[in-house]
């Protein structure tokens, strides 16, 4: 069954060109069938794959776990935008980069990948083309993603002249042979891995949304709420850490880029979540919260917790799609509204939506038994073994996320109504095609945890460390053994289960019961200048507005006037030369050289006039001068004689 | 299965089959006959082509360096003699000369409707011209069909160009004058100084000869000065064919002015000429002088990625905004090839056919919203995905292959000559990848602005998606970028030999270590055919 692994893969491509050419003038229940089938029939495999491989542990270990959380989800929510052939054309798409990605078993695969769920990207963050701010969003995604991506190809070039290939096995034996070789300085002061390690991460902060190249994400939310249910919340954007984590053999040789990695993650995480409380637009809320999580996940990958990275990423998968799909539930009632100031006691009319968003906002939050607990859990006792500065960061971020997430969740379906009356009409409940994936993943948002139950003492069921084992290579002398005692294990727990509680209650204290809105209000008056830095996202946009944008269009613009001006007014200075030396030239053959031929003539003329006189052709006057002649030649030899 | 083609002389039936063409234009067809001339002469360009395919097959990878010879004396008193043959890296540049020639004609049909015995005659005069500077193994040889595919290309922008086309005309021609009459200069003193003294030097007293593997032969002899300054005199010539940076002005007005057939041909086969003689004559006949200016060499090359896209991203007209990014991509060609190894030098070569492809359909593309709009500024534009997906579609993947997305053919390309540059100098490859992030932005923004957001001037209203004969100039393109992208390796096998020797020629050193690693170096091209 392994040995069909490629056609996992292959499969989602095969759609997506069976897709194109049917075009949208065949019966829609066509398109849907190729759309769904060819996935479908991926699935299948890759859980062949999956069964096979728990079974007898082969040397291909992730891939078919990564895929599982990619391909499980995909299924129930693209049918729900039914019918768009373009739409399914870019998802198979899109699934084929997604699996070309995870099953890559090299560099050169995993970044064939990474630019094909960027280009998805881009296509589908722009769907509705016909408007204007959708195209912007996606190429602003496209273009920040791409400064990542000029990194990671940087790093691969450095990997290439290494080592000679990209193959992931070779190049980590290889490290792994001689970690004092990878130690020694190579470029810019750094070692091979720390250079190695550093491009890598770059190109993960684009692709997964770090500082500083964070700001595409939020925009991404332009697309549609499927798409940014499973692009830029499940799959895509974790791509970052799937590849950080793949290459942890290199960071773990990389200390202090490991260090970089875990300190951007946990500013991302807390930066994120502060602007997340501010936020009025439902899906700018779950955006900023993804970019906070994904901070935890880097955070966690680069303590050397990458299991507890990739714990994180499958648990956040879960529930952050059940929230995008819950939101998109809401905005479909709401008839395309998606401001938290135009909602508010919806739990009534949208039962199911809201039940499972309750499930989601807990889990997120961190609440015990539900899976983002025990994840979470996870990166803090990594966290506190690791850096306990980082550990109050993360520990702070936790509260802030069950803050922020029940502020969305009281907002939206708590107190009173704030829509029109239109939209008050218009309120229903979403048909079951959109609510049973809301079901299936909040019962993953529930269990999802229970793979990776915490080492209490004896009690070693950790199913996910192992199953990720092989592919976490022991580098070096450190490797992920902060094993804290019961005691202190248990102790964290209860710090992060009391500053959830915090956060939640906090949130409750503000917008709960029938405050609502005005709560927020009164906070927001009681400190201004903090409400406004929030709601505008730290003007970080601006900033970048200001500076590499308009940077960079200043000298284009500069460049082209240089270009016009300049080089090209050299090439035409040297036409006006030329043709001035010629005229010149010109002047100098008509006046001095054609002068002297003119004055020749002009001589011969002159003097032909002169002579001419002479001539009167009277016979008598010829011979008086030719006797004056002799008279004058007789009076000069008798004179000198 | 086609050997026999070594028996025939193919490159000379490739070669003047246009030029068979154009005369039977002159003889047998009326001036007025525009409609009967214009399918002969596809029908030419066609033939030619199929007549040049199945080369590809019967060039033997392992065989000579050199295939296909044909060898004639001409000009006994001065050592001239007809000598073709071609290795991988010129097999390639026909078959895109003959495939791009068959689309520009093909192309013109609408929109050339003006004197168009004399249009079909140019064109096929210029693809015998092309195809001879791919073919020629003698320098005079090379030198007369370097001539020769000038005039046409003159004509082609002075006559059915646009408003400013005597401009950029006599532009054209003089810059590239310039540079031919210097890259003369350069060809007689290796002449000279093979066949006995020039100037000062003392030369090497051997026969006669313009013979092109020669000079590759002495090239360990010739006096470094010497090295240098006809390598100044060809870099000149060459620069100006490329264009590099700062050479490269006469390039978007040309391109501007030019017809839809003669930008293509333009962008997808002449400016390979200038790339074309480094890697055949500078770097093998003069290493000495190449390292002494490689930094510059380099230099302006990494100038020219960057500040090309840089250009690229200011440009309001989308004919001229290409013409610009060809200024970057050739920086690219450029970078890879100074990187001087198998790598660097591979991909630069592929990276001139990519060019080729994607570059000549970018402005076949632009002729083609042309000539249903009759304007070329991008802010006329917007939204009109909506009326013409078909060819959104197109342009899309073509703008895809222009910005490097893997699985296409830009990608395998630019990847290819950023190892050979980091492999040589590292931030070499650090700064020319820069280019990469910028080729995204206005790529990307031009295609936003032309294609999406609402369809707002009313003349966009109602646009005629792509008809057949379009489709049937873009479609092998675009089969072409995909399987370029996709499996490259056939495409390397072919470079492997000619590339290897000319790395042999300009870093002896580098060469040997290859040979005691047993065998031939392996382009890291391979690694993108996995």
């Amino acid at each position: 069954m392994l040995d069909l692994l490629w056609l996992v893969a292959l499969l989602p491509f095969l759609g997506a060109a069976l897709g194109a050419v049917l075009g949208p003038r065949v019966d829609k229940r066509w398109t849907t069938a190729v759309a769904l089938g060819a996935p479908g029939l991926s699935l299948l495999l890759a859980l062949g794959c999956i069964f096979e491989y728990v079974r007898n542990v082969s040397p291909e270990p992730f891939q078919s776990v990564c895929y599982t959380w990619s391909a499980a989800g995909f299924d129930g929510y693209m049918a729900h935008e039914g019918g768009y052939q373009r739409f399914f054309v870019y998802m198979n798409l899109f699934m084929g980069s997604m699996l070309l990605l995870v099953l890559g078993s090299n560099y050169l695969v995993t970044f064939v990948g990474w630019e094909g769920v960027g280009l998805c990207s881009y296509l589908l963050i722009g769907f509705y083309y016909e408007e204007k701010f959708p195209p912007y969003a996606g190429r602003k995604a496209f273009i920040v993603n791409r400064i990542g991506d000029f990194a990671f190809l940087v790093g691969l070039f450095a990997l290439v002249s290494r080592f000679g290939t990209l193959d992931y096995r070779t190049i980590f034996s290889a490290v792994a042979a001689s970690p004092e070789a990878m130690g020694e300085p190579y470029l810019l002061g750094m070692s091979f891995a720390g250079f190695v390690g550093l491009c890598l991460f770059i190109g993960a902060m684009g692709k997964s949304a770090q500082i500083p190249l964070y700001v595409w994400l939020p925009d991404a939310m332009a697309g549609p709420t499927p798409v940014s249910a499973l692009i830029h919340a499940a799959t895509m954007v974790t791509a970052g850490v799937y590849m950080v984590v793949r290459s942890n053999a290199i960071y773990q040789l990389a200390e202090g880029v490991s260090g970089l990695v875990a300190i951007v993650g946990a500013l991302t995480a807390i930066f994120a979540a502060t602007i997340g409380l501010a936020q009025t637009d439902i899906k700018k809320v779950l955006a900023y919260s993804t970019v906070s999580q994904l901070g935890y996940m880097f955070l966690a990958a680069g303590l050397g917790a990458y299991s507890a990275a990739i714990f994180h990423l499958g648990t956040h998968a879960f529930f952050k799609a059940l929230l995008f799909l819950g939101s998109g539930s809401v905005i479909h009632a709401m008839g395309g509204e998606q401001d938290l100031t135009k909602m508010g006691g919806l739990k009534e009319r949208l039962p199911s939506t809201y039940r499972t968003m309750l499930i989601g906002t807990l889990a997120i939050s961190g609440v015990p038994l539900l899976s983002g607990f025990f994840s979470k859990d996870q990166i803090l006792a990594a966290a506190w073994g690791g850096s306990k500065p980082l550990w109050v960061v993360g520990w702070l971020t936790a509260g802030l996320t069950a803050c922020y997430m029940t502020r969305l969740l009281l907002l939206t379906f708590h107190g009173e109504f704030r829509g029109s009356e239109e939209q008050r009409e218009h309120l229903h409940e979403s048909p079951p095609v959109m609510t049973w994936p809301l079901w299936v993943l909040a019962t993953g948002a529930v269990v999802a945890g229970y793979v990776g139950i915490p080492r209490l003492g004896q009690f070693d069921i950790h199913v996910f460390d192992r199953f990720l084992s092989p592919v976490l290579l022991e580098v070096g002398h450190h490797g992920e053994a902060h094993h804290a005692s019961v005691a202190v294990e248990l102790a964290l727990m209860a710090a992060s289960v009391a500053i959830a509680a915090a956060g939640i209650w906090l949130a409750w204290k503000i917008y709960g019961a029938a405050r609502g809105l005005e709560g927020g209000r009164g906070w927001a008056e009681r400190y201004p200048a903090v409400h406004r830095a929030l709601v505008n996202k730290y003007w970080v946009d601006e900033a970048y507005d200001a500076t590499v944008v308009r940077g960079t269009w200043a000298s284009a613009r500069g460049l082209y006037r240089f270009d016009a001006g300049v080089i090209d007014g050299l090439v035409n200075g040297f036409r006006h030369v030329t043709v001035g030396t010629s005229m010149l030239s010109g002047f100098f053959d008509k006046y001095v050289v054609d002068g002297l031929v003119n004055l020749v003539g002009w001589l011969t003329q002159a003097g032909s006039r002169v002579f001419r006189r002479l001539q009167t052709g009277l016979v008598s006057q010829y011979a008086m001068v030719v006797v004056a002649g002799m008279l004058v030649l007789v009076f000069f030899v008798v004179l000198f004689r | 299965m086609f050997d026999w083609l070594h028996q025939i002389p193919i490159l000379s039936i490739v070669c003047y089959v246009p030029l068979a063409g154009a005369l039977a234009v002159i003889l047998f067809y009326k001036r007025d006959d525009g409609e009967r001339i214009r399918r002969f002469a596809t029908w030419v360009a066609l033939l030619d082509f199929l007549i040049s395919v199945p080369m590809w097959w019967a060039f033997q990878r392992e065989g000579a360096l050199f295939q296909f010879r044909e060898s004639a004396a001409w000009i006994d008193a001065i050592g001239v003699r007809y000598e073709f043959g071609v290795d991988g890296i010129a097999l390639l540049l026909v078959l895109l000369t003959t495939l791009l020639g068959f689309i520009a004609f093909l192309s013109s049909w609408s929109a050339i409707r003006v004197r168009e015995k004399e249009y079909y005659v140019f064109m096929l005069l210029l693809q015998t011209g092309m195809l001879g500077v791919f073919m020629a193994m003698d320098f005079f040889l090379f030198y007369v069909f370097w001539e020769v595919m000038l005039v046409p290309m003159y004509f082609l922008i002075g006559i059915w160009g646009g408003p400013r086309r005597l401009y950029a005309a006599i532009k054209f021609f003089l810059y590239t004058l310039v540079g031919s009459v210097l890259m003369l200069l350069g060809i007689l003193a290796l002449y000279f100084y093979n066949a006995g003294g020039l100037l000062g030097w003392e030369g090497l007293g051997n026969e006669r000869t313009f013979f092109i593997p020669q000079f590759h032969d002495i090239a360990a002899q010739i006096p470094p000065d010497l090295q240098f300054w006809v390598f100044v005199v060809f870099f000149v010539g060459f620069a100006i064919k490329v264009p590099m940076f700062p050479f490269h002005t006469w390039l978007p007005d040309a391109h501007v002015e030019a017809p839809t057939a003669g930008s293509v041909i333009l962008a997808g086969v002449l400016l390979k000429m200038g790339t074309y003689g480094f890697v055949r004559f500078s770097l093998p006949i003069l290493p000495e002088a190449t390292w002494r200016l490689l930094p510059y060499l380099a230099m302006i090359s990494i100038v020219g990625i960057v500040y090309g896209a840089l250009v690229a991203m200011a440009q309001k007209d989308m004919k001229k905004l290409v013409a610009y990014s060809s200024v970057s991509h050739l920086g690219f060609v450029m970078l890879g090839m100074f990187a001087l190894n198998p790598a660097g030098i591979s991909g630069s070569v592929l990276q001139m056919v990519n060019h080729g492809l994607s570059t000549g359909a970018l402005f076949l593309l632009v002729g083609m919203i042309y000539e249903r709009r009759h304007t070329r500024m991008i802010a006329e534009y917007g939204g009109i995905s909506a009326e013409m997906p078909v060819f959104a579609t197109i342009f899309l993947i073509i703008t895809m292959s222009s910005i490097g997305l893997p699985a296409l053919n830009g990608f395998v390309g630019e990847f290819t000559i950023l190892v050979g540059a980091f492999n040589r100098v590292w931030w070499w490859a650090l700064v020319g990848a820069l280019g990469i992030v910028l080729g995204a932005a206005y790529m990307l923004w031009m295609y936003q602005r032309v294609f999406f957001g609402p369809l707002e001037n009313p003349e966009n209203k109602g646009l005629v998606d792509l008809n057949a004969r379009e489709l049937v100039c873009l479609l092998p393109i675009v089969f072409l970028c995909f399987w370029i992208g996709l499996y490259p390796r056939p495409v390397f096998r072919v470079l492997e030999r000619p590339v290897n020797y000319v790395v042999s020629k300009v870093d002896p050193s580098s060469a040997q270590a290859v040979a005691e690693r047993g065998g031939a170096a392996r382009p890291a091209g391979e690694l993108a055919g996995e």
